[in-house]
């Protein structure tokens, strides 16, 4: 069984980067190596100056929800750069920028945060992906 | 509980899901062969996530139990 792990991440919005950092940190502890696709929304949300940034939730989240996810920061829950950060020194975590996407934003690889380690097309992800699991966020 | 020599004690008290077994993964590196580890969660998914973190990766759960909404677990490095 292949146990890699590859998550292409298309959201931009905090609540669902936050969901893959967890998915990829946890899967990280396990010893299953991890590969990240970043792809839109998600892509630009990694940009040098926006990582830190509010990229707001979901729009299921509604006011209930912001309160919620406002209380677990508050109470020290970590965002998901640091989640990401923690997975890549945890295991064998590769966060790729997809190609395609970066041409569409009109981004180089010095715009974006050091988490990410390159920029690739599909084809390649896919022959890294092998017959791993794929998981589209 | 309690007799056991614990090399590592590592306090995930606060942490959610994943930091509890992130934490476990960062301090089982620094301990060695046979030593025991200490996690201390407040995290009810740890239950289950360290006995299968434990399961997967080779290392043993000698000890899991729970009081006052707090969880411990002790892990032996394999």
């Amino acid at each position: 069984m292949d146990e890699t792990i590859s998550l292409v991440l298309f959201s931009g919005t905090d609540d669902k980067l936050q969901a893959a950092a967890t998915l990829a940190a946890g899967a990280a502890a396990l010893g299953r190596p991890v590969k990240i696709f970043l792809q839109f929304w998600a892509l630009d949300a990694f940009r040098a100056d926006l990582i830190n940034a509010d990229h707001g939730l979901a729009a299921e989240a509604g006011e209930a929800g912001k309160a919620a996810v406002a209380a677990a920061e508050k109470a020290g829950q970590a965002r998901w750069p640091e989640t990401l950060r923690a997975a890549k020194e945890l295991g064998e975590v590769d966060i790729q920028a997809c190609s395609a996407s970066m041409a569409m934003l009109k981004l180089g690889q010095s715009d974006l945060d050091p988490l990410v380690d390159g920029i690739e097309g599909v084809a390649a992800f896919f022959i890294k992906a092998g017959e791993g699991q794929i998981v589209f966020i | 509980m309690g007799n056991l020599e614990i090399k590592l004690k590592v306090d995930a008290s606060g942490l959610s899901c994943p930091m509890p077994i992130v934490k476990a993964a960062q301090g089982i590196k620094t301990i060695g062969p046979g030593e025991l580890m200490e996690v201390i969660a407040t995290d009810p998914g740890s239950v289950k996530d360290f006995a299968a973190w434990a399961g997967s990766t080779g290392n043993a759960l000698v000890e899991s139990d729970s009081a006052d909404g707090k969880y411990r677990f002790v892990v032996r490095h394999k």
